[in-house]
Order: C-alpha cells, then sequence, then structure tokens
C-alpha cells in the first residue's frame, strides 16, 4: 500500500497503490504534498491504476489536490480509474472539473 | 382496542447472522469491510456488489470515527443479518457523540471533517446500498441501517 512518484519537467506522476480509506489517505497526502511543494509542477497525474478499493475519502484525495494545483497554476489529471472509481468521481461531483485524463490498461 | 399479534412464523427471522465489536481506529477500517463482505460472500454476490458493500461499510465507520467519537477510541459495533431472498441488513452502531442535524448531515458535500473530507459519506450510502436508516440521539450514539438485496444467481442453502 501506498504511493510511487515520478517527477520529470514540471510533471509529477503519483501511481497510488493498494486501498484508499480515511486510514491510508493521509500517508499518501502526505507524500504527494510534500513533492508538489518542492518542485512546483505544472501537472499531477494521479494514477488510480493499482488501486483495489477508494471510498469518498479518494474524493477528498483528489479535490485537495485539485484546490493546491489550481493555486499554482496547474492542474490534475486522473488516470486509470476503473468504472467502480468513477462512479465515485462522479458521485463527488468531480466530473465537471476536467480532471479526466487518458485511461489506459493497466 | 385490538392488538394484532404477530405469529412467529410472520416474523422474519434472519437466516444467519453475525456480530463484530471494533475499537474506533482507522486501523481497523479495512478489517471491519473485509469481514463484513466475507460474510455476505455466502449469498455469492457479484464482484461490483461486493464492492458497494465495502464502500458503504466503510463509509459508516470513518463516520464512526471521525465524527461520532471525534479521533478518540470508542466502540462501534456491526450486525450483519442475511434474510431469504438474498436480503442483507448491516446495521453500524456507535455511542459516540450523535448527530444533530441528520438531514443537513446526509445532503452530499455537507462535512464538518474539514477540506479533505469530501463530506458524502451519506451519498455513497445512499447510492450504493438498497436502503438507509440513521437514528441519532445527541451524546448518546448513532446507529446507521442499510440494507441490499444480493440478487440470487445460483441456488444456495444457507442454515436450511
Amino acid at each position: 500500500m501506498g504511493v510511487k512518484l515520478s517527477v520529470e519537467q514540471g510533471v509529477i506522476t503519483a501511481c497510488i497503490d493498494g486501498e484508499i480509506d480515511h486510514h491510508s489517505a493521509r500517508g499518501i497526502r502526505e507524500r504527494i504534498d510534500s513533492a508538489v511543494e518542492k518542485t512546483t509542477p505544472k501537472t499531477l497525474n494521479m494514477d488510480f491504476g493499482g488501486v483495489s478499493f477508494m471510498d469518498s475519502s479518494g474524493i477528498g484525495l483528489i479535490m485537495g489536490r485539485y484546490k493546491i494545483m489550481r493555486e499554482l497554476g496547474g492542474r490534475v489529471n486522473v488516470i486509470n480509474a476503473n468504472s467502480t472509481i468513477q462512479r465515485m468521481i462522479k458521485l463527488g461531483g468531480l466530473g465537471r472539473l476536467n480532471i479526466m485524463g487518458d485511461t489506459f490498461a493497466s | 382496542m385490538k392488538i394484532k399479534v404477530k405469529k412467529s412464523s410472520e416474523v422474519k427471522k434472519p437466516i444467519n447472522e453475525m456480530r463484530l465489536v471494533i475499537s474506533s481506529s482507522s486501523a481497523n477500517e479495512s478489517f471491519a469491510r473485509t469481514a463484513v463482505s466475507a460474510f455476505v460472500a455466502q449469498l455469492d454476490p457479484t464482484i461490483e456488489e461486493i464492492a458497494d458493500i465495502k464502500t458503504a461499510v466503510s463509509e459508516a465507520v470513518t463516520n464512526c470515527i471521525v465524527h461520532a467519537y471525534r479521533n478518540t477510541i470508542g466502540q462501534i459495533y456491526i450486525n450483519v443479518r442475511v434474510f431469504s431472498g438474498g436480503r442483507v441488513c448491516i446495521r453500524i452502531r456507535d455511542t459516540g457523540c450523535g448527530i444533530e442535524n441528520i438531514p443537513q448531515a446526509m445532503e452530499p458535500l455537507f462535512t464538518t471533517g474539514g477540506s479533505e473530507r469530501a463530506g458524502l459519506g451519506f451519498a455513497v450510502m445512499e447510492s450504493f446500498m438498497d436502503g438507509l436508516k440513521v437514528r441519532s440521539n445527541l451524546g448518546k450514539g448513532t446507529t446507521v441501517s442499510m440494507e441490499k438485496v444480493i440478487a440470487r444467481r445460483i441456488k444456495y442453502n444457507v442454515g436450511a
């Protein structure tokens, strides 16, 4: 369970792995935020390809990062979200934020 | 005044039941939803039905941890009953602070949990389950009752 971060030329890609709930969201959030703080990227890719479970804590995670990236004048891309995660994103009203990136087969 | 006494055959009895008491540590969220989904597995649910139940349980348990006990440690009582026809009733109860305004708490996006909470807990339970009831007493606690009917795909025999 955790998050793998890769940084290159203004783009941070965070590959999240395992289950996202209230308990695990804090650690994921802290790792992403410290990387964003250090490198102030233009784009934050949040890759959900390795996520096996997500409750509404995942929506809080995306929303919080969206706000931070907007303040930096950048954007968030949500990629590889499966149908269950997409349903949760829709329910959270994040569909209108234009954050859904490409979904590649993982 | 006539009082109709229900015959015992009319009172629906569960065909199986489980109870679980956990302390409200966030490390137990994963255990709680996994235990409930393992118990419900006897009804041969689809992967999607299991994901729905896991998510709803996770939301209810998180509410107990974040709101009812406000990050102090209390007990969370989980009760799952299975009825004939594939109906599953899940009750999640705490003895925490209670909810002052239930309709407001159930409104999507309303939260008292700070900027990292989406305020979607009850909305998720409502949309992922077939029924949701919330009862609460200020200072005494909250009981969330949810139910879902697991579509019968194959014949099963539980407690017959």
